[in-house]
């Protein structure tokens, strides 16, 4: 599997390079940019940032675990992402959380066996005055109820 | 004490509640840039000394005077000046810096605009946390529309300043709102803090000086410009000059956030703004400023007021003012898991009493949950939370010490009970 830019993203990098003063500051723009274009970041893709970015592939690969949000293999293409910190704990986040493993047969951690749904929990998203709260791919769903949820549901299948 | 004359002071939530409020059009009918013809043609220093003499303080936690932080920038330096705005809004409980930039985009690159003249920069980013893609999208619009009309970029309105603003995207790491961690991420690193220097001096990107402040921070700048230091400073207490746009979360009826002085009543604000605890239950106890800051008991809360001196004398901290309002059926040792699971998860793991201590920590709350500890493990904990205490690189892990010992100290029955 070989991994390139498209021509879009190669405008946006060249453009992009003048705001930093070192190459190294694309690492997670870019990292964003290939998560974007193909939906997970392969060892190719990595190598590929590498290059742009001026430093060893290990050294893309080492920022890339560490942070949560990029996924370095496919995700269903609804990723629910459940906020699990104290707000939400507090204003029935469990209930929720019992309610989407149930109507979508999964535990935390799983995709669905068609592909659609991965259901994670995460930390605080920033949320907590509209708790229970959870992400699914960049869309916020505040205020969450099992009436809200069963129809956000219904419409995603 | 009668709260019917409790008010918000709107300085930086002044344009929140106008519809469209966050386009150029709309902010600029309410008067978005208009600081921008009279201070930038005057001395950069002039700016740099309203900001140290209104006694703004640093609103992301940490609470450090804005002036002078700002003074440790060199003027003479060849090397280039940055300014980082720090929107990683990261600590439970907060969630004010999101409104700014959803609401008031325009304020906060006027802000920007100002700090960058005063501190000599002309490039300066705005970190934003990963999750908010959503109100990154009306930021960055926001910022386009300030290119088109000549606010940003080469000789903007019509002065002889340069500025560029670029939106660095994190993903996923608490830690990145700490401002060295911050700063190894947006060099494309992990983010792990850095040590901290003996002496004074002001952050550094890719060895460059460089400010970090907070996004209401920074949109508080315009205000003090515009009405001057005393306009701001003649809010609040003596040593918590102006406002903050506190938050509240947890078991309240309207949970929300809204801008108050300085020094306003606790207890006060809860009823007032929040209209008091979900269920009318009783309240038990309030985490006053994000997750990180020691909890409070309701008697406790009865006699605090909203200031950086008064909750440090309460043995707790003001932080990001995100308060966590918890009833009286709250199981506290519940809580505890709760929080202690996020800063297991969260720790950058540079250091082994934060990266054993909050695993460790977790596993044996855990085990009080299952009934299954002995008296020791009590005792453990806090022995623990001692290790964590004071002897990390950044202060990730002495606040969990801080937050480990609160609600031991204040709810041991509760750790203790054994059905
Ligand atoms: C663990 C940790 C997390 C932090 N998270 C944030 C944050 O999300 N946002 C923020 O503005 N400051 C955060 N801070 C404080 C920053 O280190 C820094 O003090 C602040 O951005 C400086 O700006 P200010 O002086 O305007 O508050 C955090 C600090 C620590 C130790
Ligand atoms: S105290 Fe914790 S979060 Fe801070 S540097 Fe050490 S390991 Fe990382
Ligand atoms: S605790 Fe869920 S959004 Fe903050």
């Amino acid at each position: 599997m070989s991994f390139s830019f498209n021509d879009i993203n190669i405008t946006k990098i060249e453009n992009l390079k003048k705001r930093y003063p070192s190459p190294k500051a694309l690492t997670l723009p870019l990292l964003w940019m290939v998560q974007e274009q193909e939906g997970f970041i392969s060892l190719e893709a990595m190598e590929e940032i590498a290059k742009y970015t001026t430093r060893p592939a290990m050294e893309i690969y080492k920022t890339a675990t560490f942070y949560t949000m990029f996924n370095l293999a496919p995700v269903g293409e609804h990723h629910i992402q459940l906020c699990k910190t104290l707000s939400c704990a507090l204003c029935g986040k469990d209930d929720i959380l019992a309610y989407i493993k149930e109507t979508l047969d999964i535990e935390v951690g799983e995709t669905t066996k068609d592909g659609k749904f991965t259901l994670t929990q995460v930390e605080c998203l920033g949320s907590c005055g509209t708790a229970p709260m959870m992400q699914i791919n960049q869309t916020n769903h505040e205020s969450l109820s099992i009436e809200k949820i069963e129809k956000i549901l219904e419409e995603l299948q | 004490m009668s709260d019917t004359t409790l008010q918000e002071t709107r300085i930086v939530s002044q344009k929140f509640r106008i519809p469209n409020s966050y386009t150029l059009e709309t902010a600029l009918e309410h008067g978005a840039y208009s600081t921008l013809t009279t201070a930038l043609f005057r001395p950069a220093s002039d700016i740099t000394t309203a900001i140290k003499e209104s006694g703004l303080r640093g609103k992301g936690g940490g609470g450090a005077l804005a002036g002078e932080k700002w003074l440790l920038m060199p003027t003479d330096d060849s090397r280039p000046s940055y300014l980082v705005v720090n929107c990683d809004e990261s600590e439970p409980g907060t969630f004010k810096d999101r409104q700014i930039i959803s609401k008031d985009p325009h304020l906060l690159i006027e802000g920007m605009i100002l700090t960058s003249y005063a501190i000599g920069a002309n490039e300066a980013y705005i970190y934003i946390r990963g999750e908010y893609q959503g109100f990154e999208k009306i930021l960055q619009d926001a910022i386009d529309e300030a290119y088109s009309s000549g606010f940003l970029g080469k000789g903007l309105a019509n002065t002889d300043f340069d500025l560029d603003i670029t939106i660095h995207r994190g993903a996923g790491a608490y830690i990145c709102g700490e401002k060295s961690a911050l700063l190894e991420s947006l060099e494309g690193k992990r983010g792990h803090p850095r040590l901290k220097p003996k002496n004074k001096e002001p952050e550094w990107y890719f060895g460059n000086p460089t400010l970090v402040n907070n996004v209401e921070t920074i949109a508080t700048v315009p205000y003090i410009v515009q009405n001057g230091a005393l306009a701001y400073s003649k809010y609040g207490t003596s040593q918590s000059a102006g406002t903050l746009l506190f938050a509240m979360s947890g078991h309240i009826k309207n949970a929300g956030v809204y801008e108050v002085a300085f020094g306003t009543p606790m207890l006060e604000y809860i009823n007032h703004f929040g209209g008091g605890i979900r269920g009318d239950k009783k309240l038990k106890a309030v985490i006053p400023g994000g997750s990180s800051t020691p909890v409070l008991t309701a008697d406790e809360v009865a006699n605090a007021t909203l200031d950086y001196e008064t909750l440090r004398s309460l043995g707790s901290s003001l932080g990001t003012g995100g308060m966590i309002v918890m009833d009286e059926d709250t199981n506290m040792v519940e809580a505890l898991k709760n929080l202690l699971e996020f800063y297991h998860h969260e720790s950058c793991g540079q250091c082994t009493p934060c990266r054993e201590g909050t695993g460790w920590s977790d596993r044996i709350v855990a085990k009080i949950l299952r009934k299954e500890a002995t008296s020791q493990d009590i005792d453990k904990l806090l022995g623990i939370a001692d290790i964590m205490n004071g002897k990390t690189i950044c202060v990730f892990a002495p606040a969990v010490s801080g937050v480990i010992v609160s609600f031991i100290s204040k709810f041991r029955e509760e750790f203790e009970l054994k059905e």
